[in-house]
């Protein structure tokens, strides 16, 4: 029986010619991730090791992105207990501020994720490495600890659900919608410890970023990892970002998948999650009832990246948020926000009334820079809309695409770009 | 090893925001953690549960972030055992890294509820509903991972080997 994509890579690492779904396995670690919410938890854990060391210097990468600049005592502790770890065990891939960007659109930037490697990252967004086609998954900061120690972690190999994608997506449809799109089909458990493998000659019609934001969501699904083929796109990019060698690896023509879908990008319409699940999504086409918004975030490792910068740009060109609505654009990392600023986009989006953030996952998660009172409405190009998400237990927040969430900062109601003659 | 105590039960769906919303997440003190247990979902569950209590819920228990900090906190609260139809897979990961002890069951998710005062023999994985006399098969953990709990954690488990 052939392997998938996951499956090839997986045994790779483990040294073994053959690897099943359910199998148990030891694999080798090219990269251990934290960042400053799960980094100290991980720090203290490491301290019950009888040697007190980490498996390479150069293959940890600590971000600090969730509190910082930080946002109060504790966050700031948080975050000197990390930079002291980084400082004694000489971490080489410490990311502060000035150098610091959202952990999972700053890795592969900085060409620290490349195809064909295995990454854990405390931080359930790790998936989005597929993208590059790395097997790249979340862990908690034990498993966290112990990769950073020994450069292993264990698996049990997981099978895979396969997506063909076809057809072109339209102007303002996204990687966002894709993933929305294929959430809102098969549920938030819908891919529950397994991979979720993305095929097809749709794929040469998404950005790099289209990707990224595909396989950031991969958890949404419950899903383990997910990933796609690397193709001529994913060859440039990590040439451009990246010294590392990669290695590409293709899954078997004799693969086996739990389940197949076929999704034609060009059907696809701009999509929006409804509180309080991911997988409540609806169409713009489908929202009948008028949704009136008081907030509107653009950004984080989902959505912060030049694409979505772009996207929102060119809608809030010559417009103007709308009174009554804050808008808070949240560049992904610092050469992001550096080459918004060289396009005009940072001026555009200051002219609308927008405001500029530096690089954080703040709001997203409802830790600072945008927090929700109750009763209040947020339209959000973030990952997740649980109750409480971004702030009072009795706020909500509806998941969509830079281009709504954009074109509904000026219309002050969810919309879709098209309402604005676009 | 046994846990019994009074089920608090929950839905599907259970996610890391409202087991421990981000806004506390500025700690990774235990004690801490625990006091705003379950908050986002079930306010009054700090001030009622008790040591050895149980919680039973149906599918996806654990979803959403990768946060360590919600089967500490849960654990920290005096929960004995989380029992779900299934569970998210980061948290299932975590909660036998940290040796919060888990069980998968269907059966007992819809056979128990809030209320029940429920039996857990974790060696056979038996579930016994002490308040309705019924009873159910959990599923057993593989070896390897029983040794993990067995060590009380991961980080013991890789010190002994």
């Amino acid at each position: 029986m052939g392997m998938t994509m996951t499956q090839k890579i997986l045994a790779a690492a483990a040294g073994l010619d053959h690897v099943e779904a359910g199998q148990l396995i030891e694999a080798k670690l090219d990269l251990v991730l934290g960042n400053d919410i799960t980094s100290p938890v991980a720090i203290h854990e490491m301290d019950k090791f009888t040697e007190d060391k980490v498996f390479d210097k150069d293959k940890i990468a600590l971000v600090m992105d969730h509190f910082i600049p930080n946002k109060d005592i504790k966050s700031a502790e948080h975050c000197k207990c990390v930079r002291e770890f980084a400082c004694k065990h000489e971490i080489t891939n410490y990311f502060d501020v000035g150098q610091m960007g959202i952990e999972h659109a700053l890795l592969p930037e900085q060409g620290l994720t490349v195809a064909g490697d295995v990454i854990i990252g405390a931080d359930s967004h790790t998936c989005t490495y597929g993208a590059l086609g790395a097997f790249s998954t979340g862990v908690g900061s034990t498993d966290m600890a112990a990769g950073m120690a020994t450069g292993k972690a264990w698996f049990k190999v997981p099978s895979a659900i396969r997506f063909h994608l076809t057809g072109k997506p339209a102007k303002w449809v996204s990687g966002k919608d894709v993933i929305l799109h294929i959430i809102g089909l098969i549920g938030v458990d819908g891919a529950l410890y397994k991979s979720m493998e993305f095929v097809g000659e749709g794929i040469a019609q998404l950005s790099m970023d289209d990707r990224f934001t595909i396989a950031n969501m991969a958890i949404e699904a419950g899903g383990k990892n997910g990933i796609f083929p690397v193709d001529d796109k994913a060859i440039a990019y990590m040439k451009e970002h990246s010294k590392r060698e990669f290695k590409i690896y293709e899954a078997d023509s004799d693969a086996v998948y739990d389940e197949e879908y076929t999704i034609d990008l060009s059907t696809l319409r701009p999509t929006v999650a409804f509180p309080h699940l991911p997988e409540n999504t609806k169409t713009v086409d489908e929202i009948t009832e008028e949704i009136v918004i008081d907030q509107a975030v653009i950004g984080s490792c989902t959505n912060g990246r030049m694409d979505d910068l772009r996207a929102a740009a060119e809608i809030l060109k010559g417009r103007k948020v709308k009174k009554g609505v804050r808008c808070i654009v949240i560049p992904a990392t610092q050469a992001i926000y550096l080459q918004a600023m060289e396009e005009g986009l940072l001026k555009t989006f200051i002219e609308a009334g927008a405001v500029v953030s530096t690089p954080t996952c703040g709001p997203c998660l409802g830790g600072y820079m945008g927090i929700l009172a109750e009763g209040e409405r947020c339209i959000s190009t973030t990952n997740r809309n649980f109750v409480g998400r971004m702030g009072h237990m009795k706020s909500e927040v509806y998941l969509a695409s830079p281009a709504v969430a954009a074109a509904s900062a000026v219309t002050g109601r969810i919309s879709a770009p098209e309402e604005l003659g676009l | 090893m046994k846990a019994a105590g009074r089920v608090f039960k929950y839905g599907d769906n259970v996610d890391t925001d409202v087991i421990i919303p981000a806004r506390y997440l500025n700690s990774s003190d235990p004690a801490e953690l625990a006091t705003h247990c379950m908050e986002d979902i079930d306010k009054d569950f700090v001030n009622r549960v008790h040591k050895g209590d149980i919680i039973v819920a149906e599918k996806n228990f654990g979803c959403g972030s990768s946060r360590e900090h919600a089967p500490i906190a849960i654990k920290a609260a005096g929960v004995s055992c989380v029992i779900a139809e299934t569970f998210a897979r980061i948290f299932y990961r975590n909660a036998i890294n940290i040796g919060l002890p888990i069980i998968e069951c269907p059966e007992a998710s819809k056979g128990i509820e809030a209320g029940d005062e429920v039996e857990i023999d974790f060696d056979s994985g038996m579930i016994y509903n002490r308040t309705k006399g019924t009873s159910f098969q959990g599923q057993a953990f593989p070896e390897f991972m029983q040794k993990i709990i067995k060590a009380e954690g991961l980080i013991n488990y890789i010190n002994q080997a």
